[in-house]
């Protein structure tokens, strides 16, 4: 592996006239990291990216590789290439061209050897003197990572790289994505606002909301301990009911919610003041017949509800669940359980682990 | 931190002056070369067709400001307008009924001989338009079949075809039908097929499907193609002068006939100058009419 | 009946496709006439003479080159200067837009006639010899908008992400025009040459105006019809139908061939991507 330094984005904004696409944006990403960057569209996580490939002028902050300031080289004297969206390939050019492209402007006379061993990277060696269009989308995804990864960059960009597959190419490519990160060692920097996609492939996932980063750190991380209500109801779905601290003693913050009370670990506690939301992950919850409520072990937060809607998903089934004060929570059940589930109209009761449940700011 | 603010502001503002100033270097030739030989060219043709004869020479003329000019060309040859605005709207409405049907056809039956059937439809531009219209004089000739029959059947007021209204209107009908097709084929292309069978569903008689589905979404080319055939008819002389009698004469022969054989340089330049505003006219009514102001 | 309802569409079709090349048959098979008169309006006897001497008639020939040469120089220039403006209307901010959209779009509505006899008012006022020069300027005036028209689409339809991959793959600016935006846009400005050709090689009404005593192929035809159109004059229409024909063809044929390689793709790996792609380029 080559020594690579550290991507650092400092104090970085783009406004687009009265709007504010990146705001104020500070990050570090680790050499050689797979790090992604996921939101929804129109986040500022494209800008983010174009402004590192030098395709935006930034309004004002800085973008640094270890210690040298990039911010004012131009998009072609960067050390950094991007995977664009649907690939822009260029059609003119067959493969081989497409992929020796970036050596050849830089003047490197001898292209024939790296432009072999790059297509047998992304398998595609038989293909050199095809044009992109003769090509499967797949494959064409392959050559867009080939064409910019010969390049040695420090960091490689890759925006919505996958967006334009289906689904079951997409998980095959996600795979082989990783497995070519791992190989060369160079920092990948991924946009999606696919978040199952980046939790799969990243070692760190920042959520970006607003031209903000909300949250930052492994994907199971922010996943199980979400920060903010964005976060949690972005990557992936939360259960969120709305209270009101009551005490605090020690390391447990008591909620009371709807006549109801919750306990959770004062570290899973991001609200301030007295006002809180509880949540919890909808796979986390266990569904109980209101018979048998006296089975639901102690320390546990639990709701009394009646079951409004059922949807069987084959790994799991999924069940609305109406509370006493009419809200639905939605619980995720594995379908490992032998006898009967639970039908629409059964009177319920959910419980789930105090570890489990996370409180935020309103 | 704040110290480093301005490293990405400060170059952005450069380039963006370099690009323009390339802008206005890439306009300058072409667009010099249209100022002076399109639209100064108008502006003295607007002088001249106020110009009053010189009292001094026959045959010259002296700036002047002579509206009359116009009155007096409208008054001459207001006949020739109006067979103009008719002979050219007649045109355009039987390009408009042979082309729809070819254009709709290449387009959802054209298949992958598309590309060849549109060959086909621009093909006859490649030989002389000259010799096309003289052609049509052999074709419609007195003692033609085509004239034979029609006379046969008693259909033609003065028994012949050429040398009439008809021969001009039919000229112009062919020789600017490539201009309605094109349009007319490029708006039917992107009618997604499905939306017709949606269409036949809903409505059951392909009549009502066509003025319901087809025709409204084929109007943008309806529109293009209707304009670009009827401001090249209505200023057209050739048709007229090679197939038609003196009394089917239209705008352009007199346009033509005043500059080049009487040089009443005035009066022609006021001919041109009505006509080019009567077409400004139609067109843009036409366009807001149709909704369509994208077009221009 | 049925059948005759289901093809009702496809028969009209092809008449009036017939219809198109009625004159067209009409010229190439009297260049094979041997009239009985001057006038070469009526069947008479096959033959081929204008076909082995196609020079044969005085000044035939020679409009026929003027008219190359108008056409070829017209279209040269009028091709660079309107390509210059499709990329400042694309790629560039500027003052003056809708003037300069104004500009481009009058000549293509304006009827010949008035252009022709406008551009000739401002050479008679300017005292300036008709001629070959006259005809020429003529000519690239009225083609420019043409090229305008044709290249902007063809910059238009022009990905932006394909110059900014080949900015991000160490290509400077000129680097970038050279290898990616110059060939990607080039059929298009092919295509607005071959137009423009076209349009010049078979103009009659701007150029009679401003040729003062030049002959071009088309004023030779206006003024042979007086006294009968020579047969050579079909045989020379027939020969540039031909070649263009041709042209157009073995284009037409080579875009299909490509076409048709991309089927051999196995079905089940192409997403909509590929689509995509295919029909951009």
């Amino acid at each position: 592996m080559r020594q690579v330094d550290d991507l650092r984005l400092d104090h970085l904004t783009k406004s687009f006239g009265e709007m504010t696409a990146v705001d104020d944006l500070s990050l570090t990403i680790p050499a050689g990291s797979f790090f992604a960057l996921v939101g929804a569209s129109g986040c500022g996580k494209t800008t983010t990216l174009r402004m590192v490939a030098g395709l935006e002028d930034p309004t004002s902050g800085r973008i640094l590789i270890g210690d040298r300031d990039i911010t004012g080289m131009r998009a072609y004297q960067r050390p950094v290439n991007t995977v664009f969206q649907s690939y822009a390939l260029f059609p003119h050019l067959d493969i081989y061209e497409n992929v020796a492209f970036g050596l050849r402007r830089r003047g490197i006379k001898d292209v024939k050897g790296p432009v072999e061993s790059m297509l047998d990277l992304v398998e595609l060696g038989p293909m050199a003197r095809r044009k992109p269009s003769q090509l499967s989308g797949g494959q064409q995804q392959r050559v867009a990572v080939a064409r910019a990864l010969i390049n040695e960059p420090e960091v490689l960009l890759l925006d919505e790289p996958l967006g334009a597959l289906d689904l079951k190419l997409r998980r095959q490519m996600q795979i082989e994505l990783k497995r070519i990160q791992t190989e060369v060692g160079t920092t990948f920097v991924h946009v999606t606002h696919d978040q199952e996609e980046a939790m799969t492939m990243a070692d760190t996932v920042a959520v970006m909301n607003a031209g903000r980063i909300e949250q930052m750190g492994y994907p199971a991380e922010v996943y199980e301990l979400p920060r903010t209500l964005f976060v949690a109801n972005f990557l992936g779905q939360s259960n969120i009911i709305s209270g009101a601290v009551a005490g605090s003693d020690g390391s447990m913050v008591t909620v009371s919610a709807h006549g109801a009370a919750f306990r959770l670990p004062g570290d899973r506690n991001s609200a301030s003041g007295a006002a809180i939301l509880v949540g919890v992950r909808p796979e986390k919850v266990t569904l109980l017949d209101a018979v048998d409520s006296a089975r639901v072990p102690a320390p546990h937060n639990r709701v009394d509800g009646t079951v409004t809607d059922v949807s069987y998903t084959g790994v799991s089934t999924q069940y609305l669940v109406r509370t006493p004060w009419g809200q639905e929570l939605t619980v995720f059940e594995q379908n490992d359980i032998v006898g009967d589930r639970a039908a629409v109209g059964d009177p319920v009761v959910m419980h789930w682990a105090v570890e489990h449940t996370f409180g935020l700011e309103p | 931190m704040a110290a480093v603010l301005p490293s990405g502001g400060v170059s952005a503002t450069p380039v963006a002056q370099r690009r323009s100033r390339t802008g206005y270097f890439l306009l300058l030739p072409g667009m010099a070369w249209l100022g002076i030989f399109f639209a100064i060219p108008f502006i003295t043709l607007f002088v001249t067709s106020l110009q009053a004869p010189s009292p001094d020479a026959a045959g010259q003329f002296v700036p002047a400001f002579q509206v009359s000019n116009y009155a007096e060309a409208f008054l001459n040859y207001w006949p020739q307008f109006v067979r103009s605005l008719v002979y050219a709207g007649l045109a355009t409405i039987f390009a408009l009924l042979i082309g729809y049907p070819l254009a709709y056809f290449i387009a959802f039956r054209g298949g992958k001989w598309r590309g060849l059937l549109l060959v086909l439809v621009v093909a006859p531009t490649f030989a002389s338009f000259l010799l096309r219209t003289y052609a049509w004089q052999t074709i419609l000739s007195d003692n033609s079949p085509i004239t034979q029959f029609l006379n046969f059947l008693h259909l033609l007021p003065d028994e012949r075809i050429l040398n009439t209204g008809i021969a001009v209107v039919a000229g112009l009908t062919y020789n600017f039908l490539p201009f309605m097709i094109l349009p007319l084929y490029a708006a039917l292309e992107k009618i997604d097929p499905r939306l017709i069978e949606a269409g036949s569903d809903l409505y059951a008689s392909p009549v009502t499907t066509f003025r319901k589905v087809t025709w409204p979404l084929s109007l943008p080319g309806v529109v293009a193609g209707t304009l670009l055939t009827f401001i090249p008819a209505m200023g057209d002389y050739i048709n007229a002068q090679l197939l038609g009698s003196t009394g089917d004469r239209m705008i352009g022969n007199a346009i033509q006939v005043n500059f080049i054989q009487f040089r009443d340089y005035p009066i022609a330049s006021a001919l041109s100058f009505i006509l080019m505003a009567a077409i400004l006219v139609l067109v843009f009514s036409y366009i807001r009419r149709a909704g369509t102001e994208d077009l221009v | 009946m049925n059948w005759l309802r289901k093809n009702l569409i496809a028969i009209i079709g092809i008449l009036v496709l017939i219809y198109l090349f009625i004159p067209i048959a009409v010229i190439a098979v009297m260049s094979f006439n041997k009239p009985e008169g001057k006038f070469n309006i009526s069947w008479n006897q096959f033959s081929t003479d204008a076909w082995q001497n196609l020079c044969g008639v005085p000044g035939v020939c020679d409009s026929f080159l003027v008219s190359i040469q108008i056409g070829l120089i017209s279209t040269v220039v009028a091709t660079i200067f309107g390509t210059m403006i499709a990329f400042a209307l694309v790629r560039y901010r500027f003052r003056g837009r809708s003037s300069t959209n104004l500009l481009i779009f009058l000549p293509m509505a304006t009827p010949e006639v008035v252009m022709g006899s406008s551009l000739l008012a401002l050479f008679l006022n300017l005292r300036f010899p008709l001629g070959e020069v006259t005809v020429i300027i003529a000519h690239i005036m009225f083609i420019i908008s043409f090229v305008v028209v044709t290249v902007k689409a063809r910059l238009q339809g022009l990905d932006p992400r394909l110059e900014e991959a080949a900015r991000d793959l160490y290509a400077s600016p000129r680097a970038t025009f050279r290898y990616v935006t110059l060939p990607l846009v080039l059929p298009g400005i092919i295509g607005a040459a071959l137009l423009g050709f076209a349009l010049s090689f078979d103009d009659f009404i701007i150029s009679f105006f401003n040729a003062g005593t030049l002959v071009t192929f088309p004023i030779f035809i206006w003024g042979a019809a007086q006294r009968g159109i020579p047969v050579q004059v079909n045989a020379l229409a027939t020969l540039v139908f031909l070649v263009a024909l041709v042209v157009v063809l073995t284009s037409q044929f080579v875009s299909y061939r490509r076409r048709k390689s991309l089927e051999i793709l196995p079905e089940e790996d192409r997403s909509p991507a590929t689509v995509d792609v295919m029909s951009r380029s």
